[in-house]
């Protein structure tokens, strides 16, 4: 018996396990604490619409073998730049999310077009390089969103030039704009119908891209570089193409989280989005060398599910505390590291 | 009477349930040079590492049998046991520093020292280190080889010959050294090299120290040996005083097989078209280099090449599918042929099964089905359908192609959607063949078929690659260590000897021929010294009948 409850857990993944098992805890604790469940899980929704694309993000980079996509901040800051420049020339509305996603693509592809190069000069060392190029490219957009000439005063500082940290999104009638497209309540439960679309579409995408020529070719690649190199297949290529697919993602992921979120974060606000969108694909039973959609749809709803019911649960019991952000910080940080643990080798050869 | 004297007695090793070794009998006096010799796999290792009681044996159930120094088991557990009973081995990689001198490397961990006013208050690792006495002790076991370099100098850049030098003045510095073990050391070193090298080993020998010396050159082992001791799939085969023995013996001997593989002549159509044509070609492929190797191969025939590990034979079907920097120029069916883009060279016909089937062949975590059809799809489109402007995968072709295969090829699996993992050596190789044959090839490379296969799947695969030839006329190049594989189904064999041809053989020409061929004879010296064997017994008969 306690043999047969060991395999199950093995084959749900230690950490699908434990985070699963800890967020019913939560969650029955926060029914006993008398907090609102039909709130909670409308922002367990929510929050899960606005992260979902990035964590889908992660699955192109995972299954190329390049592993996670800690660079995921060099893909936000693409859609930010498309998001500010459309806000410059007072695109609105739909208007604004509609041109934002276009540009965003094009930045997007040519910022993953370099990332891929890099990644395959450096081969074995992806996942650490990848982490750093992020932190740089945050840096290196820090400059331009001070150097470059917005003149919309909407973005701008009270006094003086450069853009805001957060802009209000609410100023451009972008706000909750795809969150409350089609939305209903189901008693007092939300459901963000067009945020979940809007996942739903995305992750249909991704999967029929994997099921193409070129997508089985590159997750040939990620499984086993030899035998790809063996069938006449260009790895470097594919490589860069899966890098461009998940940078163009995490822009693509930053334009609907802002609009649930009401604001564009600039500065520093991208650099440290990349571990909580590892973390969940990781709990969702993915690994450094292998991951699915389901893996992604899972590990959102656990990570963020977590995230959401732990904040106002710990307030509660430990008044006046930190507790649930230090929690989110070792649930997220132990998720990574125990992942880490498992890969291998890194890259080939 | 046994005083010094090194036994194996009734030594035999398993590995988990495999015997690599059975009931080795052998024994070396001191000052006695006995050659150990036997193709890849006789077990020679393994019969090293007892000896030194490497971790690999003890951790994997120890081994039966004694071994003994001086009459008593020795009970080596560790390699620190070994060198207690004075037994050393010089390695084939050099183990030496190269920015430390060669006394120092000589005398590294058991430096001679000299007390200071320091070490009286701080005790011994405030020494001094002795230069002189310990030059002094450089300079003698280089002597006794007769190196005339300085003791002084650095490692670092020293010819390779030198260093091998160094290694062994190391080990026979070490006092109660009785006996010392040469594991292929004339392997990268020149002519004049290895001559200095026979000759130190003389000398050493001269002074009372048992040598193993283990190489598969046969000519230095007629000359250098006193006694020589042959492997042969982990058992015994023979002892020989050398000189009673010749190099064809030793070849056939060390070749013969109680076990083999029968060979039938097929209905292959071999017309005289030549489809392949390689001419000097070179790939630098890590441990099986290729040095200017030209072959032709005819349409519809079995070509076989052969040759001891790390001569270079396969390195060349490597080369032709682009998996290392290759040059050379390379015709195929009149045309030539850009061997780094192997999807071009796919393209055109020539499908590869490769010696590392886990690593190369198969995508180990994925469906057969799909190992099935991978390259046919990546490469000639097949398995595709389109759907508007996306090109898709067809499941359901994949599936029903690879279920045709399963059938076709006799693959055992539950079903064709399990992972390639899962199955048996034997049925991942037919999965590969399966791979290739979606490829729809009219040459086929094959790099060591029946490797890690059992002997019974063995069979089932060489009859496989014979009926494709027969019956798809297919022109098969098939690369293999194991010589009684390439004669059952090969029309001709080419023996590689470092990363050269050395020479065509037929099928049934032999032991002694394809033995003394592997270890670097030319062709007409092979096939006279088997002559002469063949004279050499027919005296001896008669000499008998006298």
């Amino acid at each position: 018996m306690g043999k047969k409850i060991g395999n199950a857990i093995n084959r749900i993944g230690i950490p699908t396990f434990a985070v699963g098992a800890l967020l019913l805890v939560l969650l029955i604790a926060a029914g006993a604490l008398g907090q609102s469940i039909p709130t909670l899980i409308s922002d367990i929704l929510k929050r899960i619409g606005m992260n979902g694309v990035l964590v889908l993000a992660m699955l192109p980079a995972i299954k190329s073998g390049v592993g996670p996509n800690f660079a995921l901040p060099i893909g936000i800051e693409g859609g930010l730049m498309a998001m500010i420049i459309c806000m410059q020339f007072d695109f609105e509305g739909w208007g604004l999310i509609g041109a934002a996603t276009l540009l965003c693509i094009l930045f997007c592809s040519i910022l993953g077009f370099l990332y891929g190069k890099l990644m395959n000069a450096v081969k074995g060392a992806e996942m650490t390089i990848a982490t750093y190029s992020g932190f740089s490219m945050c840096a290196f957009f820090n400059i331009l969103w001070l150097a470059i000439p917005f003149s919309n005063r909407k973005m701008g500082w009270m006094l003086g030039n450069g853009l805001r940290e957060t802009i209000d999104m609410k100023k451009f009638g972008a706000k909750n704009i795809i969150s409350d497209f089609l939305a209903f309540k189901i008693g007092k439960v939300t459901i963000p119908v067009g945020m979940i679309l809007t996942l739903a579409l995305l992750c249909f995408i991704t999967w029929l891209f994997f099921q193409t020529k070129t997508g089985m070719a590159i997750y040939a690649g990620g499984q086993n570089p030899r035998f790809a190199e063996a069938s006449g297949l260009n790895i470097n290529r594919n490589r860069i193409i899966a890098n461009v697919f998940s940078t163009i993602l995490a822009g693509l992921g930053i334009i609907l989280y802002s609009q649930g979120y009401g604001y564009t974060q600039l500065y520093n606000g991208p650099m440290n989005m990349a571990f909580p969108a590892v973390a969940a694909v990781l709990v969702g039973g993915a690994t450094a060398s292998k991951a699915s959609i389901p893996n992604v749809l899972i590990g959102v709803c656990l990570f963020q599910g977590l995230m959401t019911t732990g904040m106002p649960v710990m307030n509660q019991i430990f008044t006046g505390t930190d507790l649930s952000d230090i929690m989110r910080i070792i649930i997220q940080n132990g998720v990574i590291l125990y992942a880490l643990t498992k890969v291998k080798s890194g890259g080939d050869r | 009477m046994n005083d010094g004297i090194l036994e194996f007695i009734n030594v035999g090793k398993e590995y988990s349930g495999h015997a690599v070794l059975k009931g080795i009998n052998m024994d070396v006096r001191p000052g006695e040079i006995h050659a150990l010799i036997g193709e890849n796999g006789a077990g020679k290792s393994t019969l090293m590492n007892i000896l030194f009681g490497m971790p690999v044996i003890h951790e994997t159930g120890g081994f039966t049998g004694e071994v003994r120094v001086g009459g008593q088991n020795a009970k080596i557990m560790n390699p620190h046991d070994a060198m207690e009973q004075g037994i050393g081995m010089v390695h084939q990689e050099f183990m030496l520093i190269p920015g430390f001198s060669i006394t120092e490397n000589i005398k590294i961990n058991r430096e001679i020292t000299r007390e200071t006013l320091m070490s009286k208050f701080f005790g011994q690792r405030m020494e001094l280190l002795d230069h002189k006495k310990m030059a002094g002790d450089a300079r003698k076991a280089l002597d006794i080889m007769g190196m005339d370099i300085e003791e002084y100098t650095k490692v670092e850049g020293l010819p390779v010959g030198h260093m091998q030098f160094v290694e062994i003045a190391r080990e026979i510095d070490k006092t109660g050294i009785r006996f010392l073990v040469f594991d292929e050391p004339t392997a990268v070193l020149t002519e004049s090299e290895t001559e200095h090298l026979l000759d130190a080993i003389r000398k050493l020998a001269a002074q009372g120290i048992g040598i193993i010396f283990i190489s598969h050159r046969l000519d230095e082992i007629i000359r250098v040996s006193d006694r020589v001791t042959i492997l042969r799939d982990g058992e015994w085969v023979a002892t020989e005083e050398t000189k009673n023995i010749t190099a064809a013996e030793i070849a056939r001997l060390m070749v013969g097989r109680a076990l083999t593989l029968d060979r039938t002549e097929g209905s292959r159509q071999i017309s005289g078209e030549e489809i392949l044509r390689v001419e000097n070609l070179r790939v630098n492929m890590p441990g099986e280099e290729v040095k200017g190797v030209d072959l032709s191969v005819r349409k519809g025939e079995i070509l076989g090449i052969g040759g001891l590990a790390g001569q270079g034979k396969l390195g060349i079907a490597n080369g032709l599918m682009g998996m290392y920097p290759v040059k050379g120029k390379v015709t195929f069916k009149g045309e030539p042929l850009d061997v780094a883009n192997n999807s071009e060279t796919l393209k055109k016909g020539i499908a590869f099964l490769s010696e590392d089937r886990k690593g190369v062949g198969l995508l180990l975590s994925s469906p057969i089905d799909l190992n099935i059809a991978f390259s046919a799809m990546e490469v000639h489109g097949k398995f595709i359908k389109k759907v508007g402007p996306l090109s898709l995968t067809d499941r359901k072709e994949i599936r029903e192609n690879a279920e045709k295969m399963a059938k076709e090829l006799d693959i055992r699996c539950t079903s064709v959607a399990q992972n390639a993992g899962a199955l048996s050596g034997g049925n991942q190789q037919k999965v590969c063949v399966g791979r290739a044959l979606c490829l729809d090839p009219d040459l086929l490379l094959v790099s060591e078929p029946t490797r890690g296969i059992d002997i019974g799947a063995k069979k089932l695969i060489l009859d496989l690659l014979k009926s494709l030839a027969e019956e798809r006329g297919m022109t098969i190049v098939m690369t293999s260590s194991e010589l009684a594989e390439l004669r059952s189904i090969c029309d001709r064999v080419l023996i590689i000897c470092e990363g050269k041809v050395a020479g065509e053989l037929s099928p049934t020409d032999s032991d002694e021929v394809y033995g003394l061929m592997m270890s670097g004879v030319s062709k007409e010296e092979a096939m006279k010294a088997s002559g002469a064997v063949q004279g050499d017994s027919l005296q001896k008969g008669g000499a008998v009948n006298g």
